[in-house]
């Protein structure tokens, strides 16, 4: 086994569900759920529908309180207790399934909105592009492959190249961890490869969480898979372990 | 019979279907499985008019209904059970089923006897409000009002999702019912294996948005690898 997929130990985990439980109407959504996260881990949940992974995703950016259970981030900081501009300010961004750029803004301006930088009145009023910052704009635009697309409107881009975008946006906000909601969906097969691709050469400086159900592209990501079912983990381990056992099996025949 | 040629659909400009072709014949249970975001419940919109397709034909009892609107394809016989059963809340059971009326001609406005004795716990209930109702229950008031319209092809999203076993089973022997007594079209889609199994006569596998397996019952048992293979990780 390789080390990429091994997981976390405890004590050294950047993100740690401890026990997390929330019900919605009595139905329990979040059931006891536990899973640690190494600090540049990058790591796939996969799971059937209702599995409560859009859940966790919200526990764990604020958007949602637990009933139960903690989540501590780098050992120390509970962010249950933190809302969800605050959980943003450490270093945990978020991309939902939808690509959401700004459309009539180009390429390079998406980008350079989303830098890292201070944002009050005074700094925004007497704001001047800086070298630096235009170096950190090509920096990202390079990363996600679309710098040859830099003065392009966004409106004009493939689907897939929004979700690189947004993708680009996240990291010119220098989190510590991305959580990234179904990047593949609707995308071509080749856009679908790359992306894999784009996320793996994140993954390492960063920590990144993929909710995803598409298998091609989980294989792609070669990483270790945590599979959800009814709240809780029900499986963790490579894609060919978890997809030999029965119980994950049995979960997706919906038995 | 139900007839879609090399249809395709997007949102914005992520592409949901890449070209799917599908029959489905009166007296006939055709079943599309597929993992979660595969593309079956766009196709369902699709079918049914609540989403519209980019490219490829649809056509049922040989009339192209791919322009036509949702109330359009209603008069013409489609009935949808959708997923998360869509009922109205608010409105008793008897207000649910009486909101089928508006597709058929007045003096043909009534709940068929068939729909209390599939589902008699409609009856008891006929005086309480949609939202009281168990979920099992919604999903009964779901398909009795989709029978209201008399409609000649059935459209089912998931209508097991989240039901008790009992009612699973009331639910197989409607749709059974259906077919059989009504000699309607049904188009099933399922995520539990073995019921979608039980009542297909043909099935459709779709994978990211294309159908990438295809046959009829006789062939499932043999298939049944290649079959767990698409619907599993």
């Amino acid at each position: 086994m390789s080390t990429a997929l091994i997981g976390a130990p405890l004590n050294a985990a950047q993100l740690y569900l401890d026990g997390v439980c929330r019900s919605f109407d009595g139905f329990k959504a979040i059931n006891g759920l536990s899973l640690a996260v190494a600090k540049g881990e990058l790591r796939a949940v996969i799971g059937p529908n209702g599995a409560g992974k859009t859940t966790m995703m919200d526990i764990i950016t604020g958007k949602t309180r637990p009933d139960e259970g903690k989540v501590l981030w780098n050992g120390d900081t509970d962010l249950t207790k933190i809302d969800e501009a605050g959980v943003a300010r450490l270093g945990i961004g978020r991309k939902f399934q939808k690509p959401t750029v700004f459309e009539t803004h180009t390429v390079e301006d998406n980008i350079r909105l989303a830098l890292k930088a201070p944002r009050g009145v005074f700094p925004v009023l007497f704001d001047r592009r800086s070298a630096e910052e235009n170096r950190r704009v090509t920096e990202y635009l390079d990363r996600i492959r679309l710098t040859h697309l830099r003065a392009e409107t966004a409106a004009n881009l493939s689907h897939g190249q929004k979700q690189w975008l947004e993708i680009g946006m996240l990291l010119a906000q220098e989190p510590q961890l991305l959580l990234v909601d179904e990047p593949a969906a609707g995308m071509t097969d080749a856009e679908t490869m790359e992306t894999a691709e784009l996320l793996k050469s994140i993954a390492g400086e960063r920590t990144v969480i993929v909710v995803e159900h598409d298998m091609d592209f989980v294989r792609a990501l070669n990483c270790r898979v945590t599979v959800l079912h009814q709240g809780s983990v029900l499986a963790e381990g490579s894609l060919d372990h978890v997809s030999a056992r029965d119980d994950v099996i049995e979960v997706y025949l919906g038995r | 019979m139900l007839e879609i040629k090399d249809l395709t659909l997007h949102y914005g400009a992520a592409q949901a279907l890449k070209g799917i072709s599908l029959t489905a014949e009166e007296g006939q249970i055709t079943t599309v499985l597929g993992r979660n975001g595969v593309g079956k419940t766009s196709l369902m919109r699709a079918i049914v008019g609540r989403h519209p397709p980019s490219g490829g034909t649809i056509t049922w009892q040989g009339e192209s209904i791919a322009r036509l609107t949702p109330p359009e394809r209603a008069k013409r016989g489609i009935a949808y059970v959708p997923q998360g059963r869509e009922i109205f809340p608010l409105l008793t059971v008897r207000e649910n089923l009486e909101a089928a009326y508006a597709t058929l001609p007045r003096g043909a406005r009534k709940t068929p006897d068939a729909v209390f004795e599939l589902f008699p716990v409609l009856l008891q209930m006929m005086n309480r409000r949609g939202g009281d109702l168990s979920g099992g229950q919604q999903q009964q008031l779901a398909i009795g009002r989709a029978m209201v319209m008399q409609p000649r092809l059935l459209v089912l999203d998931e209508p097991t999702e989240g039901i008790q076993p009992s009612i699973i089973k009331d639910i197989g022997r409607a749709i059974e019912y259906l077919r059989d007594q009504f000699g309607m079209a049904v188009v099933l889609v399922e995520q539990y294996f073995d019921f979608a199994k039980a009542l297909a006569d043909r099935y459709v596998v779709l994978d990211r948005g294309e159908a990438v397996m295809a046959g009829v019952k006789a062939d499932i048992d043999a298939n049944e690898a290649e079959l767990r293979r698409w619907l599993t990780v």
